[in-house]
């Protein structure tokens, strides 16, 4: 059989098309990628100094080099590499790896091209994506799948920017920034998170905007912290759509000052699947909104409906999180200011304490608006609207809306530090050199004042010395290289030493 | 060689002619001053001010205190120091504290439990009292004491002044009482000495007040500080003093699989709360209630303060009452299960922190490499070589 079939024929012609195709797209195709645009650093409008919130007094600008990270390479790498003002540009491309930095000013900006991302996978089995501890971290368009802990999570770095992110199933929390000052997250979407997706935990003035978080146990948290502005997010089908808390037992016992405004908080009714022992554990399916021993908390413009338990619910420690007592938590929800919000189709199907509470109420439904427990204060604008229950003692509310108030974030960027130089030669003087070395009496080096006849006149010869130390006299053991010292702090404490008197 | 001898005997000339004329001058001023027996200078770490008071320096100032807590990531600044003490209150303290005659048959010094070769604590499991009592738990380290808020593992007492008062006056302990340890003092010439140019406001011929002796030995325990670790230079920005295994062992104790910095918060590793874990006791003890008792608080049963974990490496054995022998038991407990090792018919709070983190064998092995870059000694005192009761300093 030599003459080929037609349908062999007509399977060829498929192939060779195909193959052109691949062909044309690979040579032609090529989207050119030179126009990836600047990420946009965090914009200060002197707020408070005027109203014209279009006018940006300062922003940061890059002023280190451009890194550019490509598939097979890893992130990591890029940033042992980057130096403060840095920009590590991700190109699309699957990435597991665990990203930390302990670096000031870097700045980690995925490039999206035709739709693919740059990928984090933890596969399941690394802990985190990105961990921070340093200021002024920028993170953007990144996608971050299936870790273990965290998609990002920051340890004390303020001025931080995290944001169009797509976050799926990273663990316990999704964006978490911890024990941060001054911080914007914007954009992301995130979900399949098993506690909170976006958790603000012992922060201070940080705006969480326009954000979609859905299908995990907590939507948006707002824990021990203080001065948050949550506006215009999605919160959908989560357990508990947004939340502002205190947890007890943590060292900072505070969360006041917070803002939810214009958001869409809806169909909040997931199953609950946190952790046990989690404090979200006890959150019941189809709560909306829910407020926790928080302080000054103001609720505005949100459209909050089809939530299965409550709309809103504001409870104290005793009766939100029984089971923990500390004693230098102060448990009360205070001052919680309820302004127009559009609420309706809540409360279909109640569920615990709120259902048990609400039948003896020869009611089925559960409420808009639940109160129960201690707390003084509160005022809401318009009580007629809603079905509530527990709101006897709200008055009415002192104002109408926050439009004077566009933003939590901080005037000016936090300032990295709060030394000067000689100050820094000081506490290296006696944070460290002071081991061994003491004006007027031998310890484990020479005096103070043989170091300054040795130097006299010379910082450099003593940073010099500090980075390589020859072992001058033989009665003294050799000092251990003290390069661990930053170049600032070496000079620093030279100068600080030679200037000292006893 | 040559230049520098030159120096030095040109130093040594300057000194010599120094001290003439702070001889010299000491004559011609008109009434006798006792020659000072304690050391005029502040212990490594502090500054003398201008107040002659020893008050904390170290590389952690230099950020921003922007909670009270002292907790935060690696920049971050510390909780409030006790500080303010003179040298003289310090060194007085420091022979105070080595000293057994503290204790009713003088044979227990501090230092017998807090011993400085052993990371301020004794080795032991549970800690050894006069008449060889066996205590019911173990020995905290005292680097850092000085930033605690709470003392005791439950704890109990708020002050150093108070802690120091349980085991002084235990009849388990060291089984003295107020009284005995005042007239003891008192009966010491030396000590009567060094109590007058310590407290320098009181009347010289003054006895000795049992507040004077809390407060000398708060003063030296307040000076013990351990912040020059291998982690604080990392901390402070030197990438190079990890290795990538210590390196990926911060990784984990800080994310959020682990936990543990969520509990042992950086700078001091320990955010200074309580907390319910519920480890094993050893073989034969019941459970030991913790912070239940103090504070009748039955949500604190089996709660105890999170401790420090600098110089954790010198401090075995971990835990309460020392079950177990290495960190790397110590670190295998926290993957082992939620509750795992409450006892039966027990209801403990456990902490929500405390899960089930699956931690593999390698990131296990990679914690204790990171625990042990928290070791720093750098700062330890002297043990002094003679003691005013006559005594041989016991540790």
């Amino acid at each position: 059989m030599k003459k080929k079939s037609p349908l062999l024929k007509i399977l060829g012609s498929i192939v060779l098309l195909a193959a052109g195709i691949f062909l044309g797209k690979t040579f032609f195709g090529q989207k050119s990628v030179d126009t990836v645009p600047m990420p946009s650093t965090i914009k200060y409008r002197n707020v408070g100094l005027t109203k014209d919130t279009t006018r940006v007094a300062s922003n940061q600008g890059f002023n280190g080099k451009i890194i550019e990270v490509k598939e097979g390479a890893s992130i990591q790498e890029a940033v042992k590499e980057a130096n403060p003002g840095d920009l590590i540009r991700v190109y699309p491309g699957n990435y597991s790896e665990n990203v930390y930095i302990d670096k000031d000013d870097i700045s980690l900006q995925g490039v999206v091209i035709n739709g693919e991302w740059p990928t984090l996978d933890g596969k399941k089995e690394i802990n985190d994506a990105f961990l921070y501890s340093g200021n002024g971290i920028l993170i953007e368009n990144f996608k971050i799948i299936n870790y273990k802990g965290n998609g990002v999570m920051g340890q004390a770095g303020n001025n931080f920017v995290i944001r169009n992110n797509w976050i799926i199933d990273t663990g316990v929390y999704g964006i978490f920034p911890q024990y941060g000052i001054n911080g914007l997250i914007e954009h992301n979407v995130l979900s399949e998170i098993e506690d909170a997706a976006i958790y603000v935990g012992m922060c201070d003035n940080v705006d969480v905007l326009h954000n979609e978080v859905f299908d995990n146990v907590a939507g948006i948290e707002i824990e021990n912290s203080r001065h948050c502005l949550v506006e215009n997010n999605y919160a959908h089908d989560n357990t508990g759509g947004l939340l502002a808390f205190i947890t007890p037992g943590l060292p900072i016992k505070t969360t006041f000052d917070v803002i939810f405004r214009n958001n869409f908080v809806v169909n909040n009714n997931h199953e609950n699947f946190g952790a046990p022992g989690s404090t979200v554990a006890g959150v019941p399916a189809g709560t909306g909104i829910l407020i926790m021993a928080a302080d000054d908390v103001i609720i505005e413009n949100n459209i909050i409906t089809g939530n299965n338990n409550t709309g809103i619910t504001i409870v104290d420690l005793a009766t939100g999180a029984p089971r923990a007592n500390d004693p230098s938590s102060e448990g009360n929800p205070d001052r919680v200011v309820i302004l127009d919000n559009i609420m309706f189709d809540n409360g279909n199907d109640p569920t615990g304490e709120i259902k048990t509470i609400m039948l003896t109420q020869m009611d089925s439904k559960g409420p808009d608006i639940f109160a129960f427990g201690g707390g003084t204060g509160s005022t809401i604008r318009d009580k007629n609207r809603y079905r509530t229950f527990g709101l006897d003692g709200y008055g009415t509310a002192q104002i109408s809306d926050t439009k004077d108030i566009p933003t939590m974030m901080t005037p000016s960027p936090v300032p990295p530090r709060s030394v000067s130089k000689e100050e820094l030669g000081e506490l290296t003087y006696y944070g460290v050199c002071a081991g061994c070395h003491a004006f007027g009496t031998r310890l484990i080096g020479p005096p103070t004042e043989i170091l300054q006849a040795i130097h006299h006149n010379n910082p450099q010869g003593m940073v010099d010395y500090i980075n390589n130390p020859k072992n001058l006299r033989e009665e003294y053991p050799e000092m251990p290289p003290q390069d661990y010292l930053s170049d600032e702090a070496k000079m620093a404490v030279a100068e600080y030493i030679l200037a000292l008197k006893e | 060689m040559k230049k520098n001898s030159i120096i030095k005997s040109s130093l040594y000339g300057v000194t010599l002619f120094l001290m003439l004329l702070v001889l010299y001058s000491g004559k011609v001023s008109s009434s006798y001053t006792p020659i000072p027996l304690l050391n005029c200078n502040c212990p490594p770490g502090f500054k003398l001010n201008t107040d002659n008071k020893c008050i904390s320096k170290n590389l952690y100032n230099q950020y921003a205190v922007r909670n009270n807590a002292g907790v935060g990531g690696l920049k971050s600044a510390l909780p409030e120091i006790r500080d303010g003490f003179t040298p003289q209150e310090i060194d007085l303290g420091r022979y105070l504290f080595f000293d057994p005659v503290l204790s009713a048959d003088q044979t227990i010094s501090c230092a017998t439990c807090h011993d400085p070769n052993k990371g301020f604590s004794d080795g032991l499991a549970v800690s050894q009292g006069i008449d060889k009592h066996k205590l019911k738990r173990g020995a905290p380290t005292l680097w850092n004491v000085g930033y605690l808020k709470k003392l005791f593992w439950d704890g109990r007492a708020l002050t150093l002044e108070e802690q120091m008062q349980g085991p002084l006056f235990s009849e388990e302990e060291m089984g003295n009482t107020p009284e005995n340890l005042i007239k003891t003092i008192n009966d010491i010439e030396n000590y009567r000495k060094l109590f007058a140019e310590a407290f320098v406001d009181r009347n010289k011929n003054a006895p000795i007040e049992l507040n004077e002796i809390l407060k000398a030995i708060t003063a030296f325990q307040s000076s013990l500080v351990s912040l020059n670790s291998k982690y604080d230079q990392y901390a402070h920005g030197f990438h190079g003093a990890l290795n990538q295994n210590e390196i990926e062992g911060l990784n984990v104790f800080r994310s959020f699989v682990a936990r543990c910095a969520e509990c042992h918060t950086p700078p001091l590793f320990t955010n200074q709360q309580f907390a319910v874990i519920g480890t094993p006791e050893p073989d034969g003890l019941p459970l030991d209630p913790g912070a239940e008792v103090p504070f009748n608080d039955k949500t604190l049963r089996g709660a105890f303060k999170v401790p420090s974990l600098r110089n954790i490496e010198k401090t075995a054995p971990y835990m309460h009452s020392g079950k177990f022998e290495t960190l790397r038991e110590t670190v295998q407990f926290y993957t082992d299960g939620r509750g795992h090792a409450v006892p039966e018919g027990e209801d403990l709070l456990i902490h929500w922190h405390i899960w089930e983190p699956n931690l593999t064998d390698y990131e296990l092995d990679r914690l204790v490499d990171f625990l042990g870059t928290l070791t720093d000694e750098s700062f330890t005192p002297k043990v002094p070589a003679q003691l005013p009761s006559g005594l041989k300093a016991s540790i």
